[in-house]
Order: C-alpha cells, then structure tokens, then sequence
C-alpha cells in the first residue's frame, strides 16, 4: 500500500489566504439557488474541482504522494491511500475527535480538512509519535499506565489532542484538563483515568 | 493426579492491575479495526436510505449516479441477489430483527436501506448515492407506542418468544390493596443509542464462490457466522468472521443488522472485496436503540417500610415485525424480600426498526423505577436510604426461592457509605446549599444476573516455553485480551508476556460473545479447562520419564501449581510442565476445554454424573443456586436552581463480583458503566418526529453523550467475594453491573437536593426547570 517517497515540495498553498479564495469558491456552489436539488449542487461542486491529482502530504516526517481526488479530506487520505488507519473516522462531521491529527503542531479534525489543503504541512499522526526503537511517547506510555482507553478507538485522537492540549498550556489543572479535552468523546468513558494520564505525562514532556 | 480447584489456586498475574496487553496496539495506532483491514483490491459500498417511515418505494433512478466514474455496481431491491433465505425462514435466527430490507419495495421505517453503491473510491461510492433518486408513495406512520394511531397489545411473549410477557408470584393486587403503605409511580425513558466509536463496518471478502471472510465489527463472531450461512445456504465452516478489535459495541453490535448481509451480497455481485462502514447518521437507524418506554409501579408496605408487593407493569414501542422490549421485571422481581410480584408488558407496533439490547437491558431501566420508588419510600417513612434497603434484604432469591451463590451487597452498602461519607448527607432535600447551587446525595442499588453460558478454548504449550491460547471471544474493550492472558499465564506458569492470546476468529475454539456480561466468567473457565488437560498430559510424560523427579509417581498424587507439578506429599519433588515437555522432544502439547458459566458449572460440579446424562430437567434440578452480582452506587450533584442544569460531582461505586481478574481493567469498566448510566440519567435521548417517525439528532452534536467535562472522579472499589458454585475460578461479569441503579442514584440525589422526584429521563434542564417551579 505504501508510496514511494518523494522530495517535499516547495508548497506555498497552505496559506489562509488561499484558503479563503479556495472556500470562497465553493461557498459560491453551495449557496447556489434553491432550486438545485441538493445531489445537483454537489454535482455541480465536484464537476469544477474533479479529477485526480498528486498530492503530497509530510506525515510523520515523510512525504509521501497519492493520486485521489480535491474533494478527498485529510483522513480518508491518510486511512484509505496512505493505509495509515491509525486516525479514526467516529463521525466525518468535525464532532467526536477521533481523527484529531497535529497539522504544524495544532490540533485539527482530519475529517473536516481537505488533504489538498495539508500540502506542505507538518501532519502528525498517532503512528509517527513512538520513537524508532518503540519507546512510546510520554504520552502513550501515560495512557497505557493509567488505563486512559477501553476499546482504544478513540484513543489515537484523546492522544494527539492531549499532547496539544499540554503544549497549549491548556493542562494547568483538572478542571482544565477535562475541558479542553472535551472535543474528544470517549463512549467507554474512560475520562478520569484520561485526565490522570494528560496531568502526568504533562511532566514528562518536556 | 489433582485438579486444582479454585479454592486453593494460587493467583500469581490474576488479580493484578497488569497493563492491557492490547494496550501497545491502542496507543499506537496499530490496532486494526475491521473496516481497517487491508485487503488488496478493496472498494467501498455506501448505503442510501429511505427518508420516509412508511409506504412503498415508487420508482429508483440510477442513471445520473451511474455515470459516476469508478462506480461497479448499484444495488436496489430490483437487482440485488436474494439470499437463500430471509430471516423469517430461519428458524434458528440468532438476532432482535428479523426483517431484512432491498427484497421488495415496502418501506417500514425511516433509515431503512433502499440501495447500495460499490465504487473504486469512498468518495465516488457517497457521491453516486446522493445522486440516486428515489421517489416514494408515503403512508402515514406510527411513530411510538404513544402515537394516537398506535395499538397496544399484550405480546404474551417477549424476546423473540423466550420470554414471559406476564409473570406473576403470589397475589400482588390482593397485597397491594391491603398495604399499609402504597405508593404507586410512573417512569419515563427516552430513545437511546449505543453509540460506539467505531461505527458498524463490514468487510466482505470471498475466496472462491463457497467461501467468504467477513471482517466484521461484531461483539459474537459466532453468532454473525451462524446467520450468514444460514442467509447464505453456506456451510458454517465455509464462512468465516473475524473480529480482532472492536470500538465499543454495548449491545448493538452483539446483534445481525441489514448492512451485513447487504454489504456480503453485493461482493459477491461484483466480485470483489467490499467494504462498508455506516455512517454516523446510519448508527441511529442501522443498528438498534433502546426503546422508548415507561414503567408503573406500584409498591405496598408495612408502616415499618417492609415491601409486600410489587405490581409492574410496562409499555413499550416494538417493530412491525418483532416483539422485542427489555425484561425491565427481573430486577423488581428478585432485588428485594418481597413475597408478592408481577409485571405485564404492553407493546405498540411503530414504523421503527427493531430496538435491541443496550448495556443493562432491562436491567438499567428497571432498577430506575424501583430504585427510585424506594426513596420515595424511604423519604416517606422518614428512614434512611441504605435502611429501607436493609429492611427488605433478600437473603434469598424470591423470585425463583433459591439460596444466593453468592452476595456481599451489605459489605457494598457499608464500605461504600464509609467512602463517600454518608453519614455526613443531610436527609432534608433541598437543604445543602454550595454557593448558589442546590446539592443531594443519593444511593442506589446494583445488580445483574449470571447468563448461563459455555465455551471451549485450546491452549498449546510449547517446549520452549511460550504458550498460544485460543478461544473466539471479542474484546470489545472490556479487557478480555488482557484477562485471559492473566488466567493463561497463572495455569501455565508462565509470565504474561510468554502468553498470546488469540480471540475474535470462528476459526478458534468456539466461545461465546460479549453480551450478557458471560465473557470474562466463561472464557476464563475455558481456558482453564484447556490448560488442565494440558497437565494432564505432561504429567503423564513426567511419570513415565526416568530424568523426571516424578518419575513412577502415580498422576493422582501430582498437583500442579503455576505451571509446576509436584507431589502432592512432598512438594520439594517435582518439576516445571515446561522442563518435562522439553525432555520429550516434542516441540509443543495441546489441550484444549469447556469451560461452564452459571448453572451448568454448578451442576458438573455437584452431581457429575446427572450432569453427563446431558437432561435438561436433571441441569435444573442440580443447578440450586441463584446467582447475581451486587454493588452499590453513591452520588452526590450539584443542581443550578436557576437554569436547572444538574451536574454529578462525586460518585463512589462499590461491587462485590467474584474473583476480580484485573483490578485495573475492571475499575475502569465499573467507572465507565457509572458514566454510561450517568449519559442516560441526563442527557441521552433521541427524538422521533411525531408526525415522520425519523429521527431529528441522529448526529454526537445532538445526540449527547457525556463529555470529559461532564464526569467529576469517580472511586470503584470491590469487596472480596467468593463463589465456588459461578465457574471455576469464581468469576462474575461486570460488563452491565456498572450501569444498574446509576440513573436512580442521580435521580435519588437530585431529590435531596431540591425535594423533586424526577421520573422521566434524561433529567434535562426543562423537566427540571419546570419540577422547580411548581411546590415540592
């Protein structure tokens, strides 16, 4: 499944900017007249931004290129082209946090961002955390020691965003712990020991 | 030789807060779920389905959404292949609805699957199925068992038949006439859906025109193998599911639901792998729910608070097809000493899919109207909680009038109120004041029954001194891969880390699924049948063995201890199972067991022989223990006068469940239960529009599940507690025990915060709001 590596290209799009003119766009289509049927709206939207491209991703420090379509977001190309199924799609709409990513050291929802769109991003995934030999990430070891998952699903998610969630300065406290890891929904409810893992591993980072 | 009864077993890893042996998978990434499995030439299927609830399909235009590119098949009820067999000409179907959808046009409920694409990519499979256009002639649905066009009847049967729509014990309405006390209530519970992370996913793949692989998100491997052969007119062995992670399940995916087969059918037709996922939005109608549902209870007492009856009675939303509704009776039935029960259940057909077992089916529901009722009780007579609940201990089962196997839930009540400082409450509601919040401590009562259940397991031991045990269970996150190498490791005498522990494949031993809580008691119990016949062998090569110190020894006078056997008389002589297979020059041994769970361990165990004749009647008779799990919960919240809102802030759960096989992993699957009830007692509730029968918050944005921020720390503890008569190693599950009583815990401690009984979940802020407003 895996790509052969290509040299990270020299990718000025990742600019707000661009985005905007980007989203202008399609905002444009989407807002089309009411009369369109939903379907032909969309219809309409892929007809101007069809066709299968390269696009090249840097996750975990390695560029890989894929051929897929604008319209696919960042975590069907990392689960369905890169084979990287560590980020999990929970819901697609941006509301459980199970795809949370690192994008250039923020958190975001992998499932409401365009891979297109993460060209020439830093993108970290839950698979690029450990270190080469295996040592786990403070804060994997953290989850693991205090059994912050059950069925793990959430868990690549709880974990990316935990370490966001430390490095944001967002982890003084409990309380604060518990509400800024709220975007991430755990259904077996393993939240206290989630908490306990982000307080410790918080020391550990470094 | 002598087998080791659990009695006198020595626990060396079991017990032990040992990590999760999964765990190094979880947090890396490299658990593959199924939708995961990577499988060359994979393409994906996308479902479309109805948007109305009732009435036929008019016509299916697929030409705009053909056009597509990539796209390899789309599926409607016109061309689909039929299975073999439908579910309604299987007799032995294993699953809550027997209605499959795409084999005609009828639309019986909003969600249902009216087409299925299969294309290269996900994107172009979801794009070609929003270009379907589907055109339906509407009737008018029923949306509940409260809609004015719907009918109640008495089912006489529930569960699929299995169960008594009526039970009745003594003479309630007599008894209740004749109280002292009578107190009669109605409970409400909302719509509620499982949830799990991971979403419903099938992955079909056949190998050749008789043999399919099916990676499946299944919490019973088993049970979708055995419904697919049978849809499929396949021979079971030709069919083979696999589940090696599962993101969460909590009943709905111990269930068979249409994608399955839909997804299995349309690989065939295309000829290719097909991999389907639901959607989020498809969870809410694909899948199962919690009915909707309310309860009557109507309770006599003693002046002393003594119960002399309970009068039960329930209504329910069912399916067009099926008489599924939780047995919300059993616990009213069996929790207290009182000599006069009955409960009737009343459904309504709806235009709804089939609603299924969730977490503490029956249980939950149940123990919030009697949990519930029972402070009002206790408020009443002006006693304490914990004492109306000692006032009518059961020290038997009533229900059935057999001996408990085991309980320790005064132990439960004690050390829990000893924890969260009970003595401390105030039992005046509406008294404590936090600032300008309102606060109430409750308690509640846990309990949840043994399932009798059974399964095998294959353990193999090898010279060098591993070990690959075996046994088709699933871990749906509740620690079944972690507990089992616990109980392999202490049979083989080996250190986890030499154990694999294989599960979640119908090419392994047969085991039950994880549903019912019967996992952890039965699968362990199979594992250790498995090893001892392991022993069993090796103690025959050591006896036949000049180089083993064991050498000549009669079997009968070998015991066999963490991996080591030794003479029973002098336990200085003996040696390692491990040293004496690698003697032999065997490389590896296997063995392999049933193992039993409930009342078929207990009558191999009493009366062998009886047992062997295989009867029925005979099981009964010598099965004369009634068995159960108890605990109690401990809440305390704080409640916003103002704006209602109604936060837990402290909980302290105590349990008394047999032998604990991993104190961290059954702390953790305790908190969670606490939390999962806590998400039903405020906030869970899916709406069914009245007048379209469709859900209207089939999303997590509107559909509220408990959040970080929701949940204060919350203190498990387990009282020791043995059980020689559950299974071999004294196992209770405790996969439902954690959600029992919570909602009536919140509830109990709302009402001592603010003097209102709130008897319709979830407690949102409106119903409470309202509650306030009016006097108490």
């Amino acid at each position: 499944m895996s790509q052969p590596s290509t040299p990270a290209p020299r990718n000025p799009d990742g600019s707000r900017r661009t985005f905007m003119k980007q989203a202008g766009g399609m905002l444009g289509l989407a807002l089309a007249p009411p009369f369109l049927a939903q379907a032909e709206r969309l219809t309409a939207l892929s007809k101007k931004v069809a066709g299968v491209s390269t696009i090249s991703l840097k996750v975990n420090g390695t560029v890989r290129s894929i051929r897929a379509e604008p319209r696919v977001t960042l975590l069907d190309a990392l689960r369905e082209y890169l084979d990287l199924t560590g980020s999990k799609k929970g819901c697609d709409h941006g509301q459980c946090g199970a795809c949370t990513v690192l994008v250039d050291g923020r958190r975001v929802n992998s499932c409401l961002t365009l891979a297109v769109m993460s060209q020439g991003k830093e993108i970290t995934t839950i698979e690029g955390l450990a270190k080469e030999g295996g040592e786990l990430h403070p804060m994997q070891a953290a989850f693991l020691k205090h059994d912050g998952f059950q069925c793990g699903y959430c868990t690549p998610g709880q974990i990316l965003s935990g370490i966001a969630c430390v490095q944001e300065g967002h982890a003084g406290s409990e309380a604060e712990v518990r509400e800024w890891m709220s975007g991430n929904l755990c259904r077996c409810s393993a939240y206290p020991n989630i908490t306990a893992a982000i307080l410790e591993a918080k020391g550990k980072m470094g | 030789m002598e087998i080791q009864d659990k009695e006198n077993a020595p626990t060396n890893v079991v017990g032990k807060p040992l990590d999760r042996v999964d765990g190094p998978a979880k947090v890396t990434g490299a658990a593959r779920y199924s939708a995961e499995i990577s499988v060359p030439g994979t393409v994906h299927g996308v479902l479309k389905t109805s948007t109305i609830a009732k009435g036929r399909i008019a016509s299916i235009d697929t030409s705009k959404a053909s056009q597509e590119p990539g796209i390899l098949g789309i599926f409607t009820h016109q061309n689909l292949p039929k299975p073999a067999k439908t579910p309604k000409q299987i007799e032995k179907w294993r699953a809550a609805q027997s209605y499959l959808p795409m084999q005609d046009d009828q639309i019986q409920y909003a969600g249902q699957p009216v087409a299925l694409v299969v294309a290269e990519t996900l994107e172009a499979a979801t794009q070609a199925a929003a270009l379907i256009k589907v055109t339906y002639q509407a009737d008018a649905p029923i949306d509940s068992y409260l809609d004015p066009k719907a009918e109640l009847f008495d089912p006489q049967k529930i569960q699929q038949g299995k169960a008594d729509g009526h039970v009745v014990r003594g003479n309630p309405q007599q008894a209740y006439d004749g109280a002292a006390i009578k107190h009669e209530a109605t409970y409400v519970h909302a719509i509620n859906h499982h949830n799990p992370m991971e979403p419903a996913a099938t992955l079909a793949v056949w190998e050749g025109a008789d043999k399919l692989t099916v990676y499946e998100s299944s919490q019973n491997v088993t049970m979708h193998q055995g419904n697919l052969a049978e849809l499929l007119g396949m021979p079971r062995e030709q069919v083979r599911v696999v589940t090696k992670y599962i993101g969460g399940g909590f009943g709905c995916k111990g269930s068979f639901w249409p994608h399955t087969i839909l997804t299995v059918l349309a690989a065939r037709a295309v000829n290719r792998p097909v991999k389907l996922a639901l959607t989020r939005q498809q969870m809410f109608t694909g899948v199962g729910h919690r009915e909707d549902q309310e309860q009557t209870l109507r309770m006599g007492a003693t002046a002393e608070g003594k119960l002399v009856s309970l009068v039960h009675t329930k209504k329910a939303t069912t399916s067009p097809w099926d008489n599924y509704t939780e047995s919300n009776g059993k616990v009213i039935d069996m929790l207290y000493a009182c000599p006069n029960y009955s409960t009737v259940y009343e459904l309504a057909r709806a235009n709804v899919m089939t609603s299924v077992w969730m977490r503490a089916p029956g249980e939950a529901p149940g123990s919030f109207a009697l949990e519930s009722s029972m402070d009002d009780l206790a408020n009443q007579l002006g006693i304490d909680p914990i004492e109306i609940r000692l006032r009518n201990y059961a020290e038997h089962d009533h229900s059935n009038g057999k001996p408990w196997s085991s309980k320790s839930l005064k132990q439960c009540y004690k050390r829990g109120a000893e924890l969260f400082g009970w003595d401390k409450r105030n039992p005046q509601p509406g008294q404590n004041r936090r600032g300008r919040m309102l606060v109430g401590h409750g308690m509640a009562t846990a309990t949840y029954p043994v399932h009798s259940s059974q399964g095998t397991a294959r353990v193999r031991l090898f010279a060098d001194g591993h070990a690959v045990v075996e046994a088709g269970a699933t871990d749906l996150g509740t620690g079944t891969y972690t507990v089992m190498t616990q109980v392999s490791a202490d049979a083989l005498g080996l250190p986890p880390d030499k154990i694999r522990f294989e599960l979640g494949d119908t090419r392994l031993p047969t085991a039950p699924g994880s549903g019912g809580s019967v996992a952890a008691g039965t699968v362990a119990s199979s594992i250790m049948a498995a090893a001892q016949d392991v022993w069993e062998k090796v103690v025959k090569m050591a006896v036949a063995d000049k180089k083993s110190p064991l050498y000549k020894a009669r079997p009968a006078d070998v015991k066999v201890e963490l991996g080591r056997m030794f003479l029973v008389k002098n336990p200085q002589k003996g040696e390692t199972l491990v040293a004496a297979l690698g003697r032999s020059g065997q490389p590896d041994i296997e063995g392999s067991g049933t193992g039993k769970y409930g009342a078929g361990y207990e009558t191999q165990k009493f009366s062998p022989i009886e047992a062997n004749e295989n009867s029925d009647d005979k099981e009964k008779k010598a099965s004369g223990h009634s068995m159960h799990s108890f605990g109690a919960h401990f809440c305390e919240v704080e409640v916003d006068p103002d704006l209602g809102t109604i936060r837990v802030t402290r909980w302290v759960g105590v349990h008394g469940a047999g032998t604990i096989l991993n104190r961290k992993t059954a702390s953790s699957q305790m908190s969670g239960g606490a939390i999962y009830g806590i998400g039903s007692a405020l906030m869970e509730e899916t709406f069914r529009d009245p007048n379209y029968a469709r859900y209207t918050n089939s999303d997590l944005a509107s559909y509220h599940v408990p959040v970080n921020a929701d949940i204060p720390d919350i203190q498990i503890e387990f009282v020791p507690e043995k059980d020689p008569y559950i299974n071999l190693l004294g196992v209770k599950g405790i996969g439902e025990l954690g959600m029992v009583g919570v909602a009536a815990a919140v509830a109990n401690a709302v009402f001592n915060a603010t003097g209102r009984r709130m008897r319709s979940l979830p407690m949102t802020p409106d119903k409470m709001l309202e509650a306030l407003r009016l006097p108490a």
